[in-house]
């Protein structure tokens, strides 16, 4: 061990504990007391003080980041309902909910979960498809353009880096953005303006995405004032791999290739100051800058290497750059790199920089070393640079040289398993929920209430973020983000398909994206939120064809400080209705990610983001070619609403535009909602379903306009038939966003098929699609008739974000 | 009877090539997707194929103006035998990046002069947009014009664009003169019925609504829509196509292929 001039020691062995915490802090190293105790010991046996190399080593391998301390930590949880309190300790919260429902699952097409870049399912007898969302909340925060950028650029190469690497084929992106109607003034000082946050963030999306060629198909963008100075960004990308390249496995002696992208000084310390709260001295640096050009090099490269078998493991170089990358794929051997040889943007970097630089579009590679040459010359040939670095050896140990000199040697195992498990305190009060006075509103003021809940920024057209993605690039795309019966109409598709006819050739199938998400419900109920985020998600896949029964999904937690135990509290209630959920619909877990410290600090206060579950969906559609769209199609077809409207309007969008205090946030009744999804999937492949969509946001009213004007048409509903729980006024059951509920369109002839089909489900008929292009809604027992023009409903919809 | 063969360029950002492949595919033909250093290593190999074809993309990222340094490389490294290709009748299509390729090497709307008097800029939304189009195919040009690649196609078709540089600008009057003489402006944006359509319908600006061009002999067509990704009435946003099972893009290739044997 020699320190360099390019490597300093840091005294460690004989700091107090207030000198420690100092230490952490000012290095930005985000580690706790007790791991800065942990770290001493290690050194103290060791008989001598760490390099800056391994300091920074160990910052980054244990950062919340990389080692999500806090969800695998110990967390004693406390639980107030009224005056009642239940206590629980969770040793590992992940394994002990999310994880044991997918363990308890247990589904044989699950081929992947947990434990790669990415989860995968079975897609055919010779190909699996995996899905991976990623956050990149904190740099969209500072730099929007490139924080989105990397945010895209990385999730895809947890793709290209899960198993031996998978060919993407779909990204998808859910925004959280504040109000972007916000005054100036009430803009934090150092922060960016919500808006320009929103567009830089749409713009650094389409920039990489669409350089990428990869289709950008499936979003949401939910505003609220919560996200002002920290937005939430989530980039997904779905991708097809052979079953025969889903497992990889590093030998000593293995080679350690690095390829693509050169290492710059950008994002330094991204790992560990994703931990830190955001304020105006946050360092930019932080923030990598991304090259679509040089990874879309790399994925057409690399799959070529993959296929002629000329790597035995390859990951991706993400937080922590190359000291996360070669640390992981090392683990279990042990690994000697040779920090010069690392090609780097520009000269001046000294070796802790270049080990934990997250510079952008890098793969690292384990390459036996008899295709030495053939790899590198294939790579070179695509004009991507590819150089070894050194090797994976046996003694389990890392060790890292310079200029001939050692300036780090550990033992893997103290690396991956000497982190403390911290324990934290968490509290969750169950708020009490009452049901609103009866909402009464005459005609006129319903209809009001209809053009504005279409207007809503988080109901409203998203065209404006859409049509800059190329969705359709791969061609493959054949049920899209916005569908319209002609080109001139649009309305919100629920979920995207993918039908992958130019890779799989030959093939019938398609693969369903979809999400739900909904922070609203968070405020009064996180469990509820969890619940119900989970349901739209899957009830967005069914709407369009998707088998409940091949259905997966993925969590994204974003949450603010877990430090503080009520937010921790309310992580753990989520954390339990995902673990109820996926039980209750049958639904497996393979994958998920969070972000905690979601927190910024004005003028000194600090302020957490309201919490957000983001839920991906995937599934596998046997035959593609049956699915639908939401468009209504022809004149004279009956319109079905599936499910019951209960009286559940806390957090909805009429409670929010007419400002009702109160009222319950819907209910999930797994059991009530899955009988009637596995029925529309079957209603759906034998033919008896024009369109269909699901009902969340806005309800009954909002889901049946747009229908309507995405099919060019109109509508005559009579509320009086809507099946209820309970007496609701005609507010109630147009605008309550109660799950389960899907509207249908069925054609006359099949009406009875279609009817013997929900036997014994809740259903009704509620009425028929019109020539008059008029959307009607009518109730002959209270005397209200809502009646609108459909082109004027879809103006209202499609007029609020036209920046 | 041998297979006909079509070569598909592509480089770094060029992302169209696999569906570009496919559609080469369904019509019967058999498609490589070539890298243009190996086609620079091997020169003549051009030449064992039968069809040319441009994929699109973001061809070097489209840094400077989209598709201008592909152009340039293919104009320096193997422009004259691209022109020899060209003039030879063999089929050659630019699709979107491609027809930015091939309208700044000049390989259109004159390979002959091979020399770049149109371009494509900035859409006049300034934007990307990606969106579907109704496309009208001149009468005159279906009856008369010599384009392999659009015969057989009814008044008004529907195609996606996605670009943000698809505003066709040509040198001067006289150009655009020449161009509807000879019938060369084969597709233009349109409304449902072919009449002049308003923004979005005419996504970029282009004078005249031109969509796509081709030389006077018939042979070396561009466009900014993509017939790749209509192949099937499957990818149409209503489910549309000719036959039930096809898309409009289909007989684009299906032409061209059936223009070879």
């Amino acid at each position: 061990m020699k320190a360099t001039t390019n490597c300093k020691t840091i005294e460690i062995l004989n700091l107090s504990d207030k000198q420690l915490t100092n230490l952490s802090a000012r290095n930005v190293l985000s580690l706790s007391l007790v791991e800065m105790k942990a770290v001493q010991d290690y050194f103290r046996k060791l008989n001598r003080n760490p390099t800056d190399v391994e300091i920074e080593t160990i910052a980054q391998t244990w950062s919340e980041h990389c080692k999500h301390k806090t969800l695998t930590g110990i967390i004693k949880y406390t639980e107030k309902k009224g005056t009642k309190k239940t206590k629980r300790t969770y040793n590992n919260l992940l394994k002990e909910t999310v994880f044991k429902a997918t363990v308890e699952l247990n589904k044989k097409w699950c081929l992947s979960v947990f434990k790669d870049n990415a989860g995968i399912i079975e897609f055919d007898a010779k190909n699996g498809v995996a899905f991976k969302v990623e956050t990149h909340n904190h740099p969209s925060a500072l730099e929007p353009y490139g924080g989105s950028a990397t945010g895209i650029g990385g999730v895809i190469r947890d793709i290209l880096g899960v198993g031996l690497g998978a060919k993407p084929l779909a990204n998808t992106d859910v925004f959280c953005f504040g109000n972007p109607e916000t005054k100036d003034s009430q803009v934090p000082e150092g922060m960016h303006h919500p808006k320009r946050i929103a567009k830089g963030v749409v713009s650094g999306v389409r920039d990489y995405g669409n350089r990428m060629g990869i289709p950008t198909v499936n979003g949401a963008v939910y505003f609220d004032e919560g996200y002002m100075a920290n937005p939430l960004v989530y980039c997904g990308t779905m991708g097809i791999i052979p079953k025969s390249k889903i497992n990889k496995k590093v030998n000593s002696g293995d080679l350690i290739l690095v390829v693509g992208g050169r290492t710059g000084r950008d994002g330094i310390h991204g790992a560990t100051f994703s931990s830190m709260h955001l304020g105006k001295e946050s360092d930019v640096s932080a923030v990598q800058i991304g090259n679509p050009i040089v990874e879309k090099k790399v994925l057409d490269t690399m799959l070529k290497a993959r296929d002629l078998n000329l790597y035995r493991a390859v990951t991706d170089c993400g937080a922590g750059g190359l000291s996360s990358a070669i640390g992981e794929l090392g683990e279990k051997t042990g690994a000697l790199v040779y920090l010069d040889a690392v090609p780097l943007k520009y000269d001046g970097l000294v070796p802790w920089e270049i080990w934990i630089s997250e510079a952008q579009e890098r793969m690292v590679f384990a390459v036996p070393p008899k295709n030495k040459k053939r790899i590198v010359e294939l790579f070179n040939k695509g004009n991507v640079e590819a150089v070894f670095v050194g090797e994976f050896t046996k003694d389990k140990k890392l060790t890292l040289k310079y200029d001939g000199d050692i300036v780090a040697s550990m033992d893997m195992f103290f690396l991956h398993e000497g982190i403390p498990k911290p324990i934290r305190p968490a509290v969750y009060k169950i708020k009490e929920e009452n049901v609103q006075k009866p909402i009464k509103m005459n005609s006129a003021s319903l209809l009001k209430a209809l053009k504005d809940a279409l207007a809503d920024l988080n109901v409203c057209s998203k065209e404006w973020i859409i049509r800059q993605y190329d969705h359709e690039v791969q061609g493959q795309t054949i049920v899209k983000p916005l569908q319209g019966n002609s080109i001139e109409v649009s309305g919100p598709g629920d979920a995207a398909v993918i039908f992958p006819y130019t890779v799989v050739k030959g093939t019938k199938k398609g693969i369903v994206l979809s999400n739900g998400l909904n922070p609203q419900y968070g405020k009064i109920n996180t469990y509820k939120m969890a619940a119900n985020a989970i349901e739209e998600s899957l009830r967005n896949a069914v709407a369009v064809g998707a088998n409940i029964e091949k259905m997966s999904v993925l969590d994204n937690f974003c949450w603010g400080n877990p430090n503080k135990p009520e937010i921790l509290g309310s992580l753990v209630r989520a954390a339990n209705a995902c673990y109820d959920m996926s039980k209750a619909f049958g639904i497996p877990f393979i994958s998920g990610k969070d972000s905690l410290h979601n927190e910024y600090s004005i003028d000194g206060e600090k302020y957490s983001i309201p919490p957000a579950l983001l839920i991906s969906a995937m599934g596998v559609i046997e035959n593609a070619v049956n699915t639908v769209t939401m468009p209504l199609k022809n004149e004279g077809n009956k319109i079905f609403v599936l499910g019951i409207t209960r009286n559940e309007l806390g957090c909805s969008v009429l409670a929010k535009i007419k400002n009702v205090k109160g009222g319950v946030v819907p209910e999930v009744y797994p059991k009530e909602s899955k009988e009637i999804m596995k029925r529309i999937y079957k209603a759906i492949n034998s033919k008896l379903v024009e369109s269909c969509h699901d009902c969340s946001e806005g309800g009954l009213a909002v889901a049946i306009s747009e229908m309507a004007f995405a099919g060019d048409k109109g509508v005559k509903i009579d509320i009086d038939v809507i099946k209820t729980k309970g007496e609701l006024t005609v507010a109630e059951i147009l605008f309550s966003e109660s799950n389960g509920r899907f509207v249908v369109e069925v054609n006359p002839e099949n009406k009875f098929k279609f009817k013997d089909i929900f036997k014994d489900c809740i259903f009704a008929e509620i009425g028929c699609v019109r020539e008059d292009k008029n959307v009607a809604f009518e109730s002959v027992k209270n005397k209200v008739e809502v009646k609108e023009k459909s082109e004027n409903l879809l103006n209202a919809w499609r007029n609020t974000i036209t920046w | 009877m041998k297979k006909v063969k079509a070569l598909i360029l592509k480089t770094a950002g060029i992302n169209c090539d696999y569906e570009t492949q496919t559609a080469f595919e369904l019509c019967g033909a058999a498609a490589d997707v070539v890298h243009v250093n190996s086609l620079v290593e091997k020169k003549d190999k051009i030449f064992e194929y039968d069809i040319l074809a441009f994929p699109g993309g973001f061809s070097y990222g489209d840094d400077i103006a989209s598709g201008k340094i592909l152009a340039n490389e293919i104009k320096n490294k193997l422009g004259d035998k691209v022109k020899k290709f060209s003039l030879s009748g063999k089929p050659v299509i630019g699709i979107c990046n491609g027809f930015q390729v091939l309208v700044k090497m000049g390989l259109l709307p004159d390979p002959e002069l091979f020399e770049q008097i149109s371009t494509l800029s900035y859409n006049d939304s300034d934007k990307f947009e990606c969106r579907w189009t109704y496309l009208k195919t001149e009468k005159k040009v279906r009856n008369e014009s010599s384009c392999i690649w659009t015969k057989n196609l009814p008044d008004v078709i529907t195609l996606p664009v996605a670009h943000g540089e698809g505003k066709f600008i040509s040198v001067n009057d006289k150009l655009l003169e020449e161009l509807n003489k000879n019938n060369q402006i084969v597709f233009r944006y349109s409304t449902k019925d072919g009449k002049i359509p308003k923004y979005p319908l005419t996504p970029n600006g282009s004078v005249e609504q031109i969509a796509g061009i081709c030389n006077t002999k018939g042979n070396v067509f561009g466009l900014m829509p993509h017939p790749e990704r209509h192949v099937l009435a499957l990818q149409h946003p209503a489910r549309e196509g000719f036959d039930g099972e096809h898309g409009w893009g289909k007989i684009i290739f299906q032409n061209a292929v059936d223009f070879v044997k």
